[in-house]
């Protein structure tokens, strides 16, 4: 008997079934009430009917700062404006996606690499936003390293209004419309990395980002 | 009687005491105004025990689920009977893919198995990565509360402990220690080559293992070494992504009255093609470790538990004694309810006894375990099972012999309640009771009125008896 087969049979045994795998009865059930993916009860701040205005405010009690660009070719000309208020080199490391704008014109220098460990401003995009939490989605892929949003001090995220959504299960319901399955890595970031361990006094900047800036395109 | 002697040592240290202050005004209050901004924070507490106990009602068929979808994605899937098997298997794992260096996320399932003392007895250096964890693992001491384990040590203990390991000038900024603990651990980040996590769920769904930080320690963890390993309990299966999403509504705020962790992080099978980062392997162990013990009895609902730490933050006890005098990896309300089952309670017989029973706790639940229960069924094992001291279950059979009387009760509380009032004196205080003076050595208790409470009812009852004409005396 391996260690599986214990388990599962004193589970079994101890619910009043016998041997120690399910049925394919018994699996057939549970399949079935996964796929009803039955939503809970959804709060009132997951329901705004302002999502902006949510999201914005959730964003400041989390401490992510925000921006409005009216395109997103006007993105460069924001994250200069952002570096420079932040005192902050205008260089950055990108997802690839994002290469293609302006940067030239807007003096921002880009390396369009995943991030190393002594790289210090990052832009990535975002699969969605949630208003609910002042939250946003990232995905990993090939184009989509997670060490870019993770490692440098400062991460600027690209997030778009027409992907703002309300809630968690929102943005679970578009995951699945849009990629089916989950990446190897589905990360939600609501601020910038921070610790309270020391005298449960919080400090911004643990391991991660010290700052988090979203900007919002339409 | 361990926890007896732990607890009167921690209840005399003034620096424990002082330190122990900031979890009634950070994680007590903090909860209470975070709860506030939700109008149906009960719907979405019986939302959640009810999925919670769905699942644990099939709890095989879900990790089999679990299981086939985490498979499916490239991670391998191992069983873990015992602590022991666990860290083998972990140890194995290691050595196998030649692993120098280990980086950790918080995980109270490691620190209930000693994962880190295995896998450096095997010649692999561990550091944790969290910071209060890190601060315990330079201390050389376990965690004091599973959700800010360092909760128990001052800045200036901290200081002391990062002079000495940093080689580097003292210093007591709080934000300033933390900077020094980000630069020495990035460098072990960027190198390690397995990284070994916790799991706050797993969700049968979609074969994910889940993590929920804010420091964003367990992001770095679970993508930048070649190898993650994932060491969770049997009893964390959630069936579905909704199901996360009710979840996390409740635990972030019940932990530390936060609306969200700063990072919640799913992670589902191994680097895909052409990504440039993520672990080449998966492995996810799955421990058993006792938890199987509460399956199927009367006690199962315990295994609903989210490790939110809410209901130690309320408590009285740990309040003022912390969580080392509890003596295992799991303090508080929780511990002593998971503590005697995993270890047997003849190993733990303090912990059920260690509650007022002021209910606090199962007032604050996220998932509504009725804990104050569970603690009283654990006594009643005891009492059972002969493993309370001769005198208190003298006592408890002499009540109990009493009680099923009535009116040898009502004569005996008769004869009580007036030896109790006379005793009291003129001061109407009882400074001492001959047997239990435990109860009377640092406070009096108030004398009874020498009338028991029948004697005063029977009494009430006659003089507001209905007149004739259907009317009560005043």
């Amino acid at each position: 008997m391996s260690a599986r087969d214990n388990i599962l049979g004193r589970i079994r045994k101890a619910q009043g079934r016998i041997g120690s795998e399910p049925t394919a009865a018994e699996l057939e059930q549970v399949r079935s009430a996964i796929a009803r993916h039955a939503v809970g009860p959804i709060p009132a701040i997951g329901r705004a009917s302002d999502l902006v205005r949510q999201f914005e405010h959730e964003c400041d009690r989390v401490g992510t700062t925000y921006a409005q660009a009216p395109s997103i070719e006007a993105v460069p000309a924001e994250v200069r404006r952002f570096l420079d208020a932040n005192a902050l080199e205008p260089r950055a490391v990108l997802w690839h996606e994002l290469a293609g704008l302006g940067w030239n014109d807007a003096g921002v220098a880009i390396d369009d690499r995943p991030a190393a460990g002594s790289d210090r401003t990052s832009i990535t995009t975002c699969f969605c936003a949630i208003a609910e939490t002042g939250t946003l989605l990232l995905l990993s892929s090939p184009a989509t390293p997670k060490a870019t949003a993770l490692l440098p001090e400062t991460h600027i995220c690209i997030a778009s209004k027409s992907r703002l959504l309300p809630n968690m299960e929102a943005a679970f319901a578009l995951l699945r419309a849009e990629r089916g399955e989950l990446p190897r890595s589905t990360w939600f970031v609501s601020g910038a990395s921070r610790t309270a361990d020391i005298e449960q006094t919080l400090v911004v900047g643990a391991h991660g980002p010290y700052r988090v800036h979203v900007i919002l395109v339409p | 009687m361990f926890f007896k002697r732990t607890a009167s040592e921690k209840l005399n240290d003034a620096l424990l005491q002082r330190n122990m202050a900031n979890l009634k005004s950070k994680f007590v209050d903090g909860r209470a105004r975070a709860i506030l901004e939700i109008e149906d924070w009960e719907e979405i507490r019986t939302h959640a025990a009810a999925l919670r106990d769905r699942t644990l009602a099939n709890l095989d068929a879900y990790l089999v689920e679990f299981e086939r979808n985490a498979v499916r994605r490239g991670a391998q899937v191992h069983w873990a009977e015992t602590a022991e098997d666990a860290c083998r298997i972990a140890v194995e794992i290691a050595r196998a893919n030649g692993v120098r260096k280990v980086t950790k996320s918080k995980s109270m399932v490691s620190e209930e198995v000693n994962l880190n003392e295995r896998l450096e007895e095997a010649g692999i250096p561990v550091v944790e990565t969290d910071l209060g964890e890190y601060i315990l693992q330079l201390a050389h001491e376990p965690p004091s509360h599973i959700v800010a384990p360092a909760i128990h040590k001052s800045k200036e203990q901290v200081a002391d402990l990062f002079e000495q390991a940093h080689h580097r000038p003292r210093i007591t900024e709080i934000p300033a220690l933390t900077r020094e603990a980000r630069e020495a651990l990035r460098e072990h980040f960027l190198t390690a080559d397995m990284g070994i996590t916790g799991a706050n769920f797993v969700i049968a769904e979609t074969g994910t293992t889940l993590t929920v930080t804010n420091e964003g320690n367990a992001d770095m963890v679970t993508t930048i070494p070649r190898i993650h390993c994932v060491i969770t309990g049997v009893e964390k299966v959630i069936p579905t992504l909704e199901d996360f999403a009710t979840l996390i509504r409740l635990l972030p705020r019940s932990a530390i009255g936060q609306t969200i962790a700063n990072y919640l992080t799913l992670t589902t099978g191994i680097r895909g093609r052409g990504e440039l980062d993520g672990p080449e392997q998966m492995h996810v162990i799955l421990v058993d470790a006792g938890r199987t013990r509460f399956v199927g009895t009367d006690m199962q609902v315990m295994l609903r538990c989210i490790r939110c730490g809410a209901c130690m933050n309320h408590c009285p006890v740990y309040q003022n004694i912390g969580g080392h005098a509890y003596g295992w990896v799991y303090p508080g309300p929780m511990g002593s309810v998971l503590t005697p089952v995993y270890v047997g309670i003849e190993n733990a017989g303090d912990l059920p006894n260690a509650a007022t029973f002021c209910g606090e706790c199962q007032v604050v639940c996220p998932v509504k375990i009725p804990l104050p229960d569970l603690m009283r069924k654990l006594r009643e094992r005891q009492f059972d099972a002969k493993q309370r001291p001769f005198g208190e279950r003298a006592a408890l059979n002499g009540w109990s012999f009493l009680a099923r009387r009535p009116r040898l009760y009502a004569a005996f509380t008769r004869i009580a309640s007036r030896m109790g009032a006379w005793m009291g004196g003129r001061d109407r205080l009882i400074h001492r009771l001959p047997g239990i003076d435990g109860w009377t050595k640092g406070r009096d208790m108030p004398a009874p009125a020498g009338k028991t409470f029948r004697e005063l009812y029977r009494k009430r009852a006659s003089a507001s008896r209905p007149t004739s004409r259907g009317e009560r005396a005043p």
